[in-house]
């Protein structure tokens, strides 16, 4: 499984933001998607980096005057970038291991998606649980 | 009127189109629910139900059919009905599923199979897999389909299950798939196969390789075929060891171990030979002067590594010749758009959200139109997998059902929906008549030493029930 199969159901095109708008903007587009976190796209739509609730919540709590900075002052600037055909297992293990919780995914040049740690073990849960519930039919119609 | 859809005065409608495990995974879950009362009708544009359990499914993988024995609890339901023989688009648009029903849930999985994208790949011997699949399991719409079995060597492009079944019935002897569900026609001219040698092709490296071990294993036990690997093949790379240090996988170090094994086999003397391979990509198609494929060109592939951790083949200059007269390609799938319902050209499902079918303008929800399994989520998984799938979105068919955003059916009356079939498709199958042909079926087995014995032909089908 890859992460073409998580994106194949989610739908909706990625929300994404401009590294020069203010965190006000920012929540509001937040809270209209009710989502976690934006992709900050610059020039010809590149991901330049994502801010998060976290990013927001770790600024206020220095800042007081959090809701007029820009976007770029406080996004995680150094994003992973994950392709449609990555394996999910090395993603699940990539993300737990540097603890990212959410994966903008390029194909061709081009944002297709975001994929979040919660959809990533989410998959892997269906995966498994098909899998039992295939084994489990072969198992009883052995007993029968 | 349609405030009190979900009780027993008038119980919620749903139209499912497509009846393979996720059409009956998801009418198992409406039915079970506690909730609403429900009543589902399912459609398939064939007259047999169970979609790829009957038509792709190998037949000698009995076992994995069982599943069916659910599906026929599900269909035991005094509010379900199905329509076999019925086409959605053309025998019944979706303006005239939304006259009868509150929801209407599409199945129909992926159809059609992903192009390799190379030169040659039309000429005469090259073939989806997935045609031969069809074909052998006696689906209706290919058994005229001709393969040339006269050639002596054949490649199958892809290492995922479909690949594995086709390279494996290649190499069955005749006795083996004579006690199989096979269709006669295709066991005929597997009988009179002169294939000797078939080549599995994975374009990563084994550990890579989306076959089960059980599945793998099957191979190395061929009753007439010796399996082999190259020994430089099967030997992991650098980034593929390190994968497997840095997460250790039980069942992936297994399938390197048994695929080792395979590499340092000797050959037996059996008539047939399979020939795993891995880290090649088909380049192109070489064609003789009959316009027929006479060889493949690969190029070698190694490993790199994507920026989260995945591992990608990325082509060497190293190119080499492979002689062969057949070729099956099985490296992926896709859903077919069906009409009237918005699709997602990026992924090939149908445009959706959890299930729920969205606008493709505002990306808002459809009212009262859902999807489940692979036209939902793209070819991935097992069959138990439909499960979960098909939860889902029947989590958000009741969630809607209680906002009360639902289809307003003018004619919501069960048999004003058997009208409109009955008028659309006068000759279409019920569940009563598939039970009949079923039971046929198993008695012509029965008396041949096989599972069953399938009719191949709508026309088998209607003379079976003297119709």
């Amino acid at each position: 499984m890859n992460i073409a199969s998580i994106l194949a159901s989610k739908g909706r095109e990625v929300v994404t933001i401009g590294p020069r708008q203010t965190v006000r903007q920012a929540l509001r587009v937040l809270v209209a998607h009710n989502i976690g976190a934006l992709v900050v796209v610059g020039e010809a739509d590149r991901p330049v980096g994502i801010v998060s609730e976290r990013d927001i919540v770790r600024e206020a709590a220095r800042n007081e005057r959090v809701f007029t900075r820009t976007v770029a002052a406080i996004m995680t600037k150094d994003v992973i970038l994950g392709q449609p055909q990555d394996d999910l297992s090395s993603v699940g293990h990539t993300m737990t291991e540097r603890r990212i919780r959410h994966l903008p995914v390029m194909d061709g040049g081009r944002l297709v998606g975001i994929v979040s740690i919660g959809d990533v073990v989410k998959a892997q849960r269906d995966r498994y649980q098909g899998e039992v519930e295939t084994l489990q039919t072969q198992l009883l119609d052995d007993r029968a | 009127m349609t405030a009190r859809a979900g009780t027993a005065e008038e119980p919620l409608r749903v139209a499912v189109v497509g009846a393979g495990p996720a059409g009956y995974y998801a009418a198992d879950h409406l039915f079970r629910q506690q909730t609403a009362v429900v009543a589902v009708d399912l459609f398939d544009r064939l007259p047999t139900p169970f979609g790829l359990v009957r038509a792709g499914v190998a037949p000698d993988h009995q076992k994995i059919k069982s599943v069916t024995a659910a599906f026929d609890k599900v269909a035991a339901h005094p509010r379900f009905r199905f329509y076999g023989g019925v086409e959605f688009g053309r025998d019944v648009p979706v303006e005239d599923l939304r006259r009868h029903y509150h929801q209407i849930l599409y199945s129909t999985g992926a159809q059609t199979d992903r192009r390799m994208g190379i030169p040659g790949e039309d000429l005469r011997g090259s073939h989806a897999a997935t045609e031969f699949v069809a074909w052998y399991n006696g689906h209706p719409d290919y058994r005229d389909r001709q393969f040339d079995l006269s050639q002596e060597r054949a490649a199958v492009v892809g290492v995922g299950n479909v690949a594995i079944d086709v390279a494996r019935i290649l190499c069955r002897s005749p006795e083996e798939l004579a006690t199989t569900d096979i269709a006669d026609y295709a066991l005929d001219a597997l009988r009179k196969s002169r294939v000797k040698e078939v080549y599995l092709l994975g374009r990563r490296g084994p550990a890579q390789a989306a076959f089960t071990n059980p599945e793998i294993k099957e191979l190395g036990e061929l009753a007439d075929a010796d399996v082999s690997a190259l020994p430089a093949e099967v030997e992991l790379d650098e980034l593929s060891r390190a994968a497997l240090e840095r997460s250790p996988d039980r069942a992936t170090q297994k399938k390197v171990e048994i695929l080792r094994e395979y590499a340092r086999r000797a050959p037996t003397g059996r008539s047939k030979r399979l020939i795993l391979r891995f880290l090649v990509s088909p380049v192109e198609l070489r064609g003789g002067d009959a316009g027929e494929v006479v060889a493949m060109r690969l190029v070698q592939n190694t490993l790199q590594a994507t920026a989260t951790g995945a591992l990608q083949a990325r082509p060497t200059e190293r190119f080499e010749e492979l002689p062969v007269g057949l070729v099956f390609r099985s490296v992926g799938y896709r859903g077919v758009p069906l009409p009237g319902v918005p699709f997602n050209d990026s992924w090939g499902v149908i445009l959706n959200e959890r299930g729920r079918v969205l606008d493709p303008e505002t990306r808002q929800p459809r009212v009262g139109e859902y999807t489940a399994g692979w036209i939902k989520r793209g070819p991935t998984g097992v069959i138990g997998t439909n499960k979960p799938d098909a939860a889902e979105t029947v989590a958000c068919m009741l969630e809607d059902l209680g906002q009360g955003r639902l289809l307003h059916p003018d004619e919501p009356d069960p048999a004003a929906a058997e009208r409109l079939v009955r008028a659309r498709q006068p000759g279409y199958f019920s569940y009563a008549d598939w039970l009949r042909l079923d039971a046929l079926e198993v008695a012509r087995g029965r008396l041949a030493g096989r599972p069953r014995v399938k009719f191949a032909s709508v026309e088998e089908m209607r003379a079976a029930l003297e119709r």
